[in-house]
């Protein structure tokens, strides 16, 4: 159908729970599309009320599964549970097959619970600038609670980690793989790590190794945060009210160290940096135009180094005049939804 | 004597350029098995240095290369097992008696997914698949209309049922039992082959582990009360229709089995008490030379590891005995008649491989159930192999073959390989999980389907040797009727029965599974009170949980 | 920046022959598109819903069990119920030449029989989505 309706009409309707509106808007927001900018402008004063928990670990330790038991204990408590499940693109064609929905629970049909799966479409950066701006959506739609599920593999991941107050870390024993997996730099970004498949052998082992390697890693100040290890069988519920506990817990430790608005506070610093460095970046690619190229190709050729290439597009005077020109009129034109 | 040295050029100027320089016969382009595996133009005895008594010895005898059986087709020939099934089961019950009529010597039901899946007819769920592509079964009213007239001690039955198989099992042994047949002279099979389901088939209900017990419970039950049943069919079948290779169908399929067996000694049975009622289900596609060999190592396979890891001692747990069927996958619905002659030969290669027993499927199935008369060809098509072609005089004619030996070595060697990754990742349960199994068909059947798009195989009829306009076939339809008289009889079941009973029975049968007890006698009380299906199946969710796909791509 | 084609491919009712729908899962997303692959035993409702919130293109239908006449007009009136009538559905499978009428009269754009050619399928798609947005 045509697309008629403005972003403020989009942002009414999915305001006022519909879903269709909810889902061509982060459409739009994904696409980075003008219509999209628009919506995220509107919507920002209308966020941060969600809460946001991250879930992350290797191919196959239960994270979707888990995701089902999350959305299930929360739905239960009342709460309206968004989630985003991310998987990898194809690096030869950059389509996708997004597979998490399948362990959402088949005929259910709850107006609670939104899941919009997403490809990583190949980029590490925009991967976690377009989950940031999903979630922002999904705030703004009134969503208290918002599952992001990643596979546990690269920056990427991390990336995406710092968007959650509270971060996950699944393992799970018996898939060889499972304590590699938090060496892996996941260690450093699970609040809560959770030994998944506890119905199978090695559990507790898997369990008391993880426990060990916590409390190796470098401690904070006195009451800092020590990520706890709950063990569950995300296949059939148990253990989950314990997660959803220790979920709890976080989130006052959060609260009451001030540590949510400071880690909102580090979020939004990346977020500017991040607009400021795309926006000043294109701008100057504009603003220098031949010169840029030249830049380029003097530093394949290895007649100068990057940083010297550098150094002297910024020292050009007409460079710098052109990119003052440039970066004041970029963004913030009005769009036709 | 090299018959490429003194040839004289004859061909044309140009045809010299296309071929690789140097190559001989017939190069520039590859020469594949079906499965992708590269063929030479000639063997010769040093591809198959063969010692005679450590891999092949004689029929019926250790490693069983050469078939399960000393006499093999002279002494008895295989059976010839139509699998049917549609509609209700008076329906159903028509068509086995038509089928017994026309000289077949087994009966083979399939059923509706509603029973598959282990839901009711009246489910919500069921709606529109009721009958459609087997035999809705709801209680063990519809199992006695299904083999009405056919004395249960007399024929041998097979049942393609995994997810629900314990409760369809539980059925046939009380109709048995109703019609005053003794259980120890039962002969049939069950699939009940579980963990193929996770991977290739779908009719999955619980998840693995509660799925490996209850089988466990059917071989210690039926050892003891029904001992000449086979309690489990392994079957490969489903694999290779999901898109595996014949490597794969090989590998996985024997690895599922081994696992069978190891969940049984772990569960404290006697290797040689289940294991000679273990038997095997391979699927039979169009690579004739690659099928026989894929059958050969199979046996040859089992054997050596049941007596080597597992220590069985009794001969009859070394020897592998199997059912066939020719490929589903392979008929085409362009120009059907032409299936007619690919099942012949994937019949031939069947018997030739040594099966024991075999279905062959009917021309119009890529279209639709089977006609009656499409039924009858293809059951006519073993008749012709049997009685016309005397390939049945001579066992394993084609042992000695420098290529199908060079093929059957190789083909064992393969899966030698995967029973190692399979090793490595921890199992085949942990290799479900992990989407190992998932993985390698998905990459192997999107492969294949490329080099068909490519041209690389030819599949004739579809690309290549098309017709513009194609001559209709008359195909069978299921009227949606079906469902609404189904629903009918269950309800006038669910009316007439003893409801305390049916409650009770379902009450001790979920104790039973909670304590871990063997389910198989609670199951038959539950049947004999005429518990549905679903209720019986809902009872065990409750237990057990329920399993869910994964996304493998 | 060009935004890749979203696809739902599901299995409605409880056919669980998906040899198909996953090869034309990896073809679509081969061909560069988001392939939601929702899996086997889909009601016509979960579909649909699944449709609205991943906001999809092309809705992919396999079933081989013989319920489509049961299943895909079921689908077709959901789709419609929920606004999505301009969502692009293919139906693979073993379908009667005598059943394709009567689903493309419920609003299926094109019913692919078994063997068809996984380039043709794709092209279609491509084809019915870059119509649809013109007329969109
Ligand atoms: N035994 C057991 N299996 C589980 C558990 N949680 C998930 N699984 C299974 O593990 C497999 C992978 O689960 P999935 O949620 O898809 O993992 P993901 O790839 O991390 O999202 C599936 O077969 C699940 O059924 C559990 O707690 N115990
Ligand atoms: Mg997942």
């Amino acid at each position: 159908m045509a697309v008629t309706v403005t972003p403020q009409q989009l942002i009414e309707a999915l305001r006022a729970g519909d879903r269709r509106a909810l889902a061509r808007a982060i459409t739009l927001v994904e696409n980075r599309e003008p219509a999209g900018e628009a919506i995220l402008q509107s919507l920002y004063p209308l966020t941060g009320n969600a809460f946001i928990v991250g879930v992350t670990g290797a191919p196959g330790v239960g994270k979707s599964t888990l995701v089902s038991a999350l959305i299930d204990a929360y739905r239960q408590r009342g709460a309206r549970v968004g989630v985003i499940a991310v998987d990898p693109s194809s690096p030869f064609s950059g389509g996708a097959i997004l597979g998490d929905r399948i362990r959402l629970a088949g005929s259910r049909r709850d107006e609670g619970v939104y899941f919009r799966s997403l490809s990583n479409r190949g980029q590490v950066g925009g991967l976690s600038r377009a989950t940031g701006d999903i979630i922002h959506v999904l705030d703004a739609a009134g969503f208290d609670v918002i599952i992001v599920e990643t596979v546990g593999a690269g920056q990427s991941e991390v990336e995406i980690m710092r968007y959650a107050h509270t971060v996950l870390v699944l393992t799970a024993p018996g898939l060889g793989d499972d304590v590699q997996a938090s060496k892996a730099g996941i260690l450093e970004i699970g609040d809560i790590f959770v030994v998944n498949k506890a119905d199978r052998e090695g559990a507790d082992r898997t369990a008391s190794e993880l426990r060990h390697m916590i409390s190796l890693a470098p401690q904070g100040d006195g009451d800092a945060w020590k990520p706890p290890v709950i063990l569950t069988v995300a296949s059939t519920g148990q253990g989950i009210d314990d997660l959803v506990a220790a979920i709890e817990q976080h989130r006052e430790y959060l609260k009451d160290r001030d540590t949510l608005a400071r880690r909102r506070r580090q979020l939004v610093e990346r977020h500017l940096g991040e607009l400021v460095s795309e926006r000043l970046l294109a701008a100057l690619q504009r603003a220098a135009g031949d010169r840029w190229r030249q830049a380029v190709d003097e530093v394949v050729a290895r007649r100068r180094s990057p940083a010297d290439a550098v150094r002297r597009l910024l020292s050009d005077v007409d460079v710098l005049a052109g990119l003052a020109r440039e970066a004041g009129s970029g963004g913030g034109d009005p769009v036709e939804a | 004597m090299d018959g490429t040295s003194q040839a004289p050029n004859c061909a044309a100027p140009g045809a010299e350029r296309a071929a690789a320089p140097g190559a001989g016969p017939g190069s520039g382009r590859q020469f594949l098995t079906l499965s992708g595996q590269p063929v030479k133009a000639v063997y010769r005895p040093e591809d198959a240095p063969i010692d005679y008594a450590r891999d092949l010895g004689d029929p019926g005898r250790y490693p069983f290369t050469r078939g399960p059986y000393e006499t093999m087709y002279r002494g008895r020939l295989w059976t010839m097992r139509q699998f049917a099934g549609y509609g209700t089961a008076a329906e159903t019950n028509r068509r086995f008696k038509y089928l017994l009529e026309q000289g077949q010597t087994g009966l083979s039901v399939a059923f509706d997914f509603p029973t598959l899946l282990g839901y009711d007819s009246d489910h919500p769920f069921s709606d529109g698949e009721v009958g459609k592509l087997g035999v809705a079964i709801d209680t063990l009213a519809d199992m006695e209309r299904l083999f009405e007239g056919i004395p249960l001690a007399q024929v041998s039955t097979s049942m393609t049922i995994n997810g629900p198989a314990m409760v369809l099992y539980a059925m046939y042994l009380a109709v048995a039992e109703k019609q005053g047949a003794d259980w120890r002279q039962l002969r049939g099979t069950i699939q009940n082959d579980i963990l193929k389901e996770y991977y290739a088939q779908n009719t999955y209900i619980f998840p693995p582990q509660p799925s490996l017990k209850i089988i466990t419970d059917i071989f210690a039950f039926s050892s003891e009360h029904v001992p000449k049943w086979n309690t489990i069919s392994i079957s490969g079948y489903h694999i290779r229709e999901a898109g595996a290779t014949a490597v794969q169908e090989l590998a996985f399929t024997l690895a599922n089995g081994f696992t069978y067996v190891e969940e049984g000694i772990k569960a404290g049975l006697d290797v040689d008490c289940f294991a000679p009622r273990l038997s095997f289900f391979w699927d039979i596609h169009n690579d004739f030379f690659e099928e026989i060999a894929k059958l050969r190592a199979a046996r040859r396979i089992w054997a050596r590891r049941m007596r080597e890891r597992y220590g069985a001692k009794d001969p009859r747990s070394w020897a592998m005995r199997f059912h066939a069927q020719t490929a589903g996958v392979s008929l085409t619905a362009q120009q059907p008649e032409n299936n007619i002659v690919r099942v012949a030969l994937q019949a031939l290669a069947a018997v030739l491989g040594g099966c024991q027993s075999l279905h062959t499927n009917s021309f119009d199935e890529a279209l639709a159930l089977p006609t009656e008369q499409a039924v009858r060809i293809a059951l006519r098509t073993q008749q012709i192999i049997a009685e016309e072609t005397g390939v049945t005089n001579t066992i394993d004619p084609l042992a000695g073959s420098y290529f199908v030996e060079a093929l059957t070595d190789q083909m064992e060697r393969q899966a030698e390989e995967y029973f190692r990754r399979i090793e490595e990742i921890g199992g085949v349960v942990a290799g479900i999980e992990k989407g190992f199994f998932q993985k390698e068909i998905a990459d192997a059947s999107y492969a294949f389907q490329r080099r068909v798009q490519q041209g690389q195989y030819v599949i004739v009829g579809v690309n290549k040797y098309q017709m513009e306009e194609e001559q209709p076939v008359p195909i069978l339809k299921i009227g949606e009727d079906v469902q609404r008289r189904q629903i009918r009889d269950l309800r006038q079941i669910k009316r007439s029965r003893h409801r305390r009973r049916v409650s009770e029975t379902l009450r001790s049968l979920a104790a039973a599974a909670r304590r871990g007890d063997n389910v198989m006698p609670p199951l038959l009380d539950a049947v004999r009170a005429y518990a549905t299906l679903g209720e019986i199946c809902d009872t065990l969710r409750e237990v057990y949980g329920e399993y869910r796909e994964q996304a493998i791509f | 920046m060009d935004r890749p084609i979203r696809v739902l491919v599901a299995k409605p009712g409880m056919d669980a022959h998906d040899r198909g729908a996953k090869v034309i899962a990896r073809a679509f997303r081969d061909a560069g598109m988001e392939v939601i692959y929702t899996g086997l035993r889909q009601t016509p409702q979960a579909i649909v819903d699944a449709a609205v919130d991943e906001d999809v293109d092309v809705v992919g239908l396999s079933i081989l069990s013989g319920a489509h006449n049961t299943l895909v007009p079921r689908i077709m009136d959901l789709l419609r119920q929920a606004g999505l009538d301009d969502v692009v559905v293919v139906v693979g499978g073993i379908i009667p030449d005598d059943d394709i009428p009567a689903l493309k009269a419920a609003g299926v754009a094109e019913v692919f029989g078994p063997g068809s050619d996984l380039d043709r399928i794709v092209e279609f798609v491509r084809q019915a989505v870059r119509e649809r947005q013109r007329i969109g």
